[in-house]
């Protein structure tokens, strides 16, 4: 290799070029990824898919107790809220974090948006934590408009005042459950490169994969689930139905049910161990 | 001390492929380093590994000092990458972009909306500002892409073929662009493989091949390789001048120590003694009144030492 001899001389215009600003701590950076990404969430195709999701999953149920006026659902504020809401929102949390969380990590490989955001001063983490806060937040409008729906479907059977502290224990739990699933839909996003793989293996994953597993381990072989994300989503409805019998045996079948300890703790665990694989995941990840 | 880069026996392998080989190169002060080799030479893996994209296998990369494996957040605080022509979230406009560059920098509100109205004044993107980038072409994609590298107004460019994507005028414009940033305190390192570009407005060039660094040098001195310790100029002139009046007139001023003919209108000199000497000969042939149109160092030369270079590491 030759040393060079700068020869050449460059011409000096303007003033002498430094780096502007003083770059924030990574939680800010972080936070900024989010604002930025839920923007573009809410502006996206996708949340008027979920939008729509949302208005037929309403619309069907509105429809049903419209029509058939079954007495164990407008019977009283309790059962009409804790099956309507609870039969929604484990549906619509699944659809939120596949649509909002399936390619969050692999699509910045696929689109190349990550070689936009990645030559920044900007540690990954923060752009894994940036990109969960906004499939979080975005999820969380959707469940809310849900919520609002049902209000206000409920208002006209038992008026604005029959809402109880139950409903709001119960959307505490379902916040706990997406924050578990993103958790898992981002782990599963970060071993792709490849958006339709994350998207697919998510959908099929929580759409029929953990119910399949869940029940051939209680059936077949008697096992408790206990490892099993979507085994904890039947706390959503404790606070409406009450925690029912760990273990029921019938026709020889063992049936579980999580505790609300066992379940909030399935959901916390989740959440921390699948975030921080991810993260492990994506901080080795190359953009090759 | 002046920005700087530096690659320290920086190795990436891919399996049995070795596309970077023990990379060892310092860059410092304010200039133009043009980053030159064929295609799949190690160039973006070399960029890729400046910017901690993907990892080097051995060795280490540093800007202005600070490694960048090891700290990635600040070594990058002070550079500014355009790497393989990257997207933009399709439903933020090319404002909005900026406004989350700049605030990922850490640049006050006021800044960055001042800035982002001059970088894409600079880019001729202006009208666009507020459009979403999803309806863009790839080359009004790139120009926002380059606009999002200056914002900052960093030390440090690495820019990965910057012209992809681009029509000529925009190859032009982004040429343009390049030239006008080097100023003091800036250190410009491109990657191409369009020696014209790299002639234009680079002051030094470094030819990967195989990953494996074949040189490192300045143009003059990549010029002088192929015209025998002169510097080869093309001097272009307004009509045609006969060998009779190259004699008399060009040859015999101190400084020329050879020529030949391009065309009719063109002439190859080789100019002996420096830029020194490269200044008294434009001064002389513009005295002359012989119509003197262009003095420019010759690109033929870097694609001399390019072809030679890069054949020779073929038959290695």
């Amino acid at each position: 290799m030759n040393a060079p001899t700068p020869t050449s001389v460059t011409p000096s215009e303007g003033p002498p070029a430094g780096s502007l600003g003083s770059v924030p701590v990574s939680w800010s950076q972080a936070v900024l990824m989010s604002r930025y990404q839920f923007r573009d969430y809410l502006r996206s195709r996708r949340f008027i898919l979920m939008m729509g999701i949302v208005a037929a999953i309403s619309a069907i149920l509105i429809t049903v107790v419209v029509h058939f006026r079954p007495a164990g659902i407008i019977g009283n504020s309790t059962a009409f809220y804790g099956t309507l809401w609870t039969s929604g929102v484990e549906v619509l949390i699944v659809f939120a974090g596949v649509i909002f969380g399936g390619d969050a990590i692999a699509g910045e490989f696929q689109n190349k948006t990550g070689y936009f955001l990645m030559g920044l001063p900007v540690k990954r983490w923060s752009v894994y934590a940036g990109k969960y806060l906004a499939a979080f937040a975005a999820s969380l409008v959707t469940i809310g408009v849900y919520l609002l729906v049902l209000i206000a479907f409920g208002s006209t059977y038992f008026g604005a005042g029959a809402l109880s502290l139950d409903l709001g224990a119960s959307f505490v739990l379902a916040v706990l459950y997406l924050s578990a699933l993103l958790g898992t839909v981002f782990l599963f996003s970060s071993l792709f490169k490849t958006s339709m793989y994350g998207v697919l293996i998510v959908a099929v994953m929580f759409l029929f994969g953990f119910t399949l597993i869940n029940t051939l381990l209680e059936d077949l072989v008697g096992i408790e689930p206990w490892f099993i994300v979507t085994y904890a989503d039947a706390v959503i409805g404790y606070p409406f139905s009450g925690v029912p019998h760990h273990t029921t045996r019938f026709a020889g079948v063992t049936s579980y049910a999580p505790t609300y300890v066992e379940g909030i703790a399935i959901m916390i665990g989740y959440f921390l161990w699948t975030t921080l694989v991810g993260l492990l995941l994506f901080e080795r990840e190359e953009f090759t | 001390m002046g920005p700087s880069l530096e690659a320290r026996a920086l190795t990436r392998r891919f399996g049995s492929f070795v596309a970077v080989d023990r990379l060892s190169l310092r860059v410092e002060g304010s200039k133009c380093v043009g980053f030159l080799g064929p295609n799949g030479a190690g160039k973006t893996t070399t960029l890729k590994m400046f910017t901690d994209l993907i990892f080097p296998t051995d060795g280490e990369a540093f800007i202005n000092g600070i490694s960048v494996q090891r700290e990635r957040k600040r070594a990058l605080s002070s550079c500014g990458a355009l790497i393989e022509s990257p997207e933009i979230y399709g439903s933020l406009s090319p404002r909005e972009a900026l406004e989350l560059v700049g605030a990922l920098r850490g640049m006050d509100a006021r800044e960055v909306r001042s800035r982002t109205d001059e970088v894409l004044a600079e880019v001729k993107m202006s009208e666009w500002a507020d459009q979403k980038v999803g309806r863009f072409s790839k080359g009004m994609k790139q120009r926002i892409n380059i606009a999002s590298t200056l914002l900052s107004d960093p030390e440090v460019l690495l820019l990965d073929e910057p012209s992809t994507g681009l029509d000529p005028r925009g190859m032009a414009e982004v040429r343009q662009i390049i030239r006008a940033l080097k100023r003091e305190g800036r250190l410009i390192f491109f990657s191409s493989h369009i020696l014209s570009e790299v002639v234009d407005v680079c002051d030094e060039v470094a030819l990967l091949d195989k990953g494996k660094l074949l040189f490192f040098d300045t143009l003059s001195n990549v010029s002088a390789r192929v015209s025998g310790g002169g510097v080869s100029v093309d001097a272009e002139f307004l009509s045609p001048l006969s060998d009779e009046v190259v004699l008399r007139e060009i040859a015999s001023v101190p400084g020329v120590g050879g020529w030949s003919r391009l065309d009719e209108r063109r002439l190859s000199l080789t100019i002996v003694g420096g830029a020194g000497a490269r200044s008294t000969v434009l001064a002389a042939l513009a005295s002359k009144r012989l119509g003197l149109v262009g003095f420019h160092e010759s690109r033929s030369a870097l694609e001399d030492v390019y072809l030679r270079e890069i054949s020779v590491g073929d038959s290695a």
